[in-house]
């Protein structure tokens, strides 16, 4: 059965390590829903959040053949309850509409917030899963949305226990390699 | 000035005169670098953006050998034979571009069939990378899917550090092809030169820990299993593991199956062998997957030439499955014991804990299909009294006049499964073929390849009219660096396999098949290596006789049955046990 996954890899920083994880992907047929990179509390780890829909079964072997590349530290697939994860909207809206009263009460029963404002436009940030994100826009648009962006995926995983220590272990081994 | 040579140097200063590193070219530490590798032979061409690594090498010729080849494609295959026949890494030269781009099918290959390699492109200047300047191509996309690991590097300084790590991937593990692509400023580029050999990368575990109690669990399966079956992969020969792996056979009385790669491994005439796996390998080890109880998979992937129909694949089997690379563990067949390890530690921890057994009578089913399999396809195959001359026959006479002992270096169809299933190997690494890519035109320069990588031995080299048509330019190469390889064709004017399933599923529409041949042994003349044609029976063995007596390379042409068909054959996608011989 297809459904979402999320698929977590820490990798080197080395230049085009996203495209030697994409094309795995690609090669299934399996196409990315969304994809949010960066570096860890560890300079020179980085951390791939990939949300994918797929099977279990093809992404199991995915992530086998994603370990399998040199700079790969580790790659693994999380079912949906098994990661916490929030995404991230900004909503660009048009001043004028700040004069009606209820995008007031609307800012603050969706928990956003405003992050600029300026006399043409102000900005707008919202945390929260897709469907909400999306919810969101519903509610703006009679307010003159202008502008809509929205991350990827950031997730933790439930049954991580030492996934910083793992971390901070690969810099101990750099250290006694002489690198 | 003279005076202060011979005064004695303050302690600080001598120990940084001791020191102090060579200025040299990143080209000079491209050739270098290979060197203390060693790295002895070299298989390339030049042109625009190599051209100063081959401007150093030009200095150092006394201590590597670079053969020319014809075709880029040919520098591939003759590294892949040169690794496969030597065990050592194969080497490879090619200049940006079209240079780069021809390299793509012996890379792909080399990366299906785990062959070591390293691969060095020139490129176009850093400062030109993606402005599509003359002969720039991004061989670091195009080859980022079929190479183990590939980087481009655009300094000099980082030139060693480069080529340590490449040939530390390549040969580590699961060997694979790597590519290195150098701009041209980072070849002319000078700095202070020092190379370390790369043992560690961290984010990369070549060698898994052996897990005992994994060991312990497929030893007990194997103690309880009335009818196991080891099934020999290109793995045991990678980890040197055959000895081993026949010890294993020899002290449980386990049959063993091999796979097109495994090849090799073990003598064909083992009491414990029983044949090649496969489509169309033999049909006793093919048939009675389908009985065995327990299946010990060493080194191989279960390719699905090997299974068939991977639903249907060993129903009745707990699958034990011995294997070096996580990704290929539970990748087709589920392993119910996954043993993830270098095949020899974990054949030979094995090998403690399995107890001296007898399976005559599991044993005794295989002689039965094979005696079933001689008398309906072997024997007409090998010992035909009337018609054209069949290629098993002449692979026979081949095996028969080398003792088995040659490097037997095949091509990609028919030729290749008649000269597998017939030739009868002795020593280990003396199968090179094209096993998982299925590359036509693979033989001929990796039978160059093979030959550099073992000169003391007979290196023979089985091609079919269509294949040796695809890579024949290497002759060339043969004549002009003295390759002494035998190069026998099977011609039967078809591209045969592909004719075969046309007669067998495609109603005998024979679409675009046929070939209307050139003059093979006039060809060979032209690039001045002599030869011979056969067509009937009572010359060919007298002709391979005048072959194998000719110091340097010798093209027999052995006319052979227009219509053979290779039998037994799976038809593909079928469960292998239907196995047909007729």
């Amino acid at each position: 059965m297809q459904k979402e996954y999320t698929v977590t890899v820490y990798t080197e920083d080395r230049i085009g390590i996203t495209n030697r994880i994409t094309i795995i992907f690609t090669r299934r047929g399996i196409n990315i829903t969304s994809l949010t990179t960066a570096e860890t509390e560890i300079p020179g780890v980085y951390k791939f959040i990939i949300t994918v829909l797929s099977t279990r079964e093809k992404l199991d072997k995915v992530v086998g053949q994603i370990e399998r590349l040199i700079e790969i530290h580790r790659a693994f697939v999380h079912e949906e309850e098994e990661v916490v994860y929030q995404e991230l909207a900004l909503y660009k809206i048009s001043t004028r509409s700040l004069h009606t009263g209820d995008i007031e009460r609307l800012i603050r029963e969706n928990n956003a917030r405003i992050l600029t404002i300026t006399a043409e436009y102000f900005v707008i940030e919202k945390t929260g899963h897709q469907q909400e994100l999306i919810d969101f826009i519903k509610k703006l648009e009679p307010y003159g949305l202008i502008e809509y962006s929205k991350s990827g995926r950031v997730a933790i995983v439930k049954w991580s226990r030492r996934f910083h220590e793992h971390l901070k272990e690969l810099q101990a081994e750099d250290a006694e390699h002489g690198l | 000035m003279q005076q202060k040579d011979v005064l004695p140097m303050k302690p600080e200063i001598a120990d940084k005169q001791l020191t102090v590193k060579p200025v040299i070219t990143g080209s000079e530490a491209v050739i270098r670098s290979l060197i203390a590798e060693g790295v002895d032979t070299i298989f390339g061409y030049p042109g625009g953006a190599i051209m100063p690594i081959y401007d150093a090498l030009y200095d150092f010729q006394d201590q590597v050998h670079h053969i020319l080849v014809r075709h880029e494609q040919g520098a591939t295959h003759a590294a892949q034979g040169y690794a496969r026949s030597s065990g050592k890494v194969g080497v490879a030269f090619a200049t940006s571009g079209p240079g780069a781009t021809n390299l793509v099918t012996g890379l792909a290959d080399a990366y299906m069939d785990s062959t070591p390699m390293v691969c060095v492109t020139g490129q176009v200047a850093a400062a030109l990378l993606g402005t599509d300047a003359f002969q720039e191509t991004d061989v670091i996309g195009i080859t980022m899917p079929i190479t183990k690991w590939n980087i481009q590097v655009t300094r000099a300084e980082d030139i060693p550090a480069a080529m340590a790590k490449a040939f530390y991937i390549a040969r580590s593990g699961r060997p694979g092809p790597v590519l290195v692509d150098i701009t041209k400023n980072a070849q002319f580029g000078e700095f202070e030169y020092e190379y370390k050999k790369c043992e560690y990368i961290r984010s990369y575990r070549p060698l898994p820990e052996l897990n005992k109690e994994a060991v312990s669990a497929a030893a007990e399966l194997i103690n309880n299993a009335k009818k196991p079956f080891i099934l020999c992969g290109h793995g045991v020969l990678i980890s040197g593991a055959e000895k081993a792996l026949i010890a294993l056979a020899e002290k449980a009385q386990i049959p063993v199956g091999s796979t097109l790669l495994g090849l090799s491994a073990m003598p064909v005439d083992h009491p414990m062998y029983v044949g090649m796996l496969g489509m169309h390998g033999n049909y006793g080890p093919n048939m009675l997957t389908g009985e065995a109880d327990v299946v010990i998979a060493v080194g191989m992937r279960f390719d699905d030439r090997v299974t068939g129909d991977v639903g249907t694949y060993v129903p009745n089997a707990k699958v034990i499955h011995i294997e070096i690379d996580a990704a290929e563990i539970n990748k087709i067949v589920k392993a119910d014991v996954a043993v993830h390890a270098d095949a020899k530690p974990a054949l030979e921890a094995l090998l403690e804990l399995v107890k001296p057994a007898q399976h005559s009578e599991w044993l005794e089913e295989f002689r039965a299909a094979d005696k079933k399999e001689y008398e309906k396809v072997q024997h007409r195959e090998l010992y035909p009294e009337a018609g054209e001359l069949k290629m098993a026959e002449t692979i026979r006479l081949i095996s028969e006049k080398t003792k088995g002992e040659a490097v037997l270096v095949t091509d990609v169809g028919q030729h290749q499964m008649v000269a597998s299933r017939y030739y009868r190997f002795k020593n280990p690494n003396t199968n090179v073929t094209s096993g998982g890519m299925g590359t036509m035109g693979f033989s001929l320069p990796a039978a160059m390849g093979a030959k550099m990588g073992t000169p003391e031995k007979e290196v023979v080299a089985i091609i079919g009219d269509g294949c040796f048509q695809m890579t024949l330019q290497e002759l060339g190469t043969i004549y002009q660096s003295q390759i002494g390889v035998k190069i026998v064709i099977l011609n039967n004017n078809f591209l045969g396999m592909v004719r075969q399933w046309q007669q067998l599923f495609f109603d005998k529409r024979y679409s675009s098949t046929e070939m209307v041949n050139p003059d093979f042994v006039q060809i060979a003349k032209g690039f001045f290596i002599p030869g011979k044609k056969v067509t009937a029976r009572e010359d060919i063995s007298a002709a391979i006789d005048e072959m194998l007596a000719h110091k340097g390379a010798y093209l027999l042409e052995v006319v052979v049955e227009k219509e053979d068909n290779v039998f037994p054959m799976v038809p593909a996608g079928a469960p292998i046990t239907s196995i047909r011989l007729e």
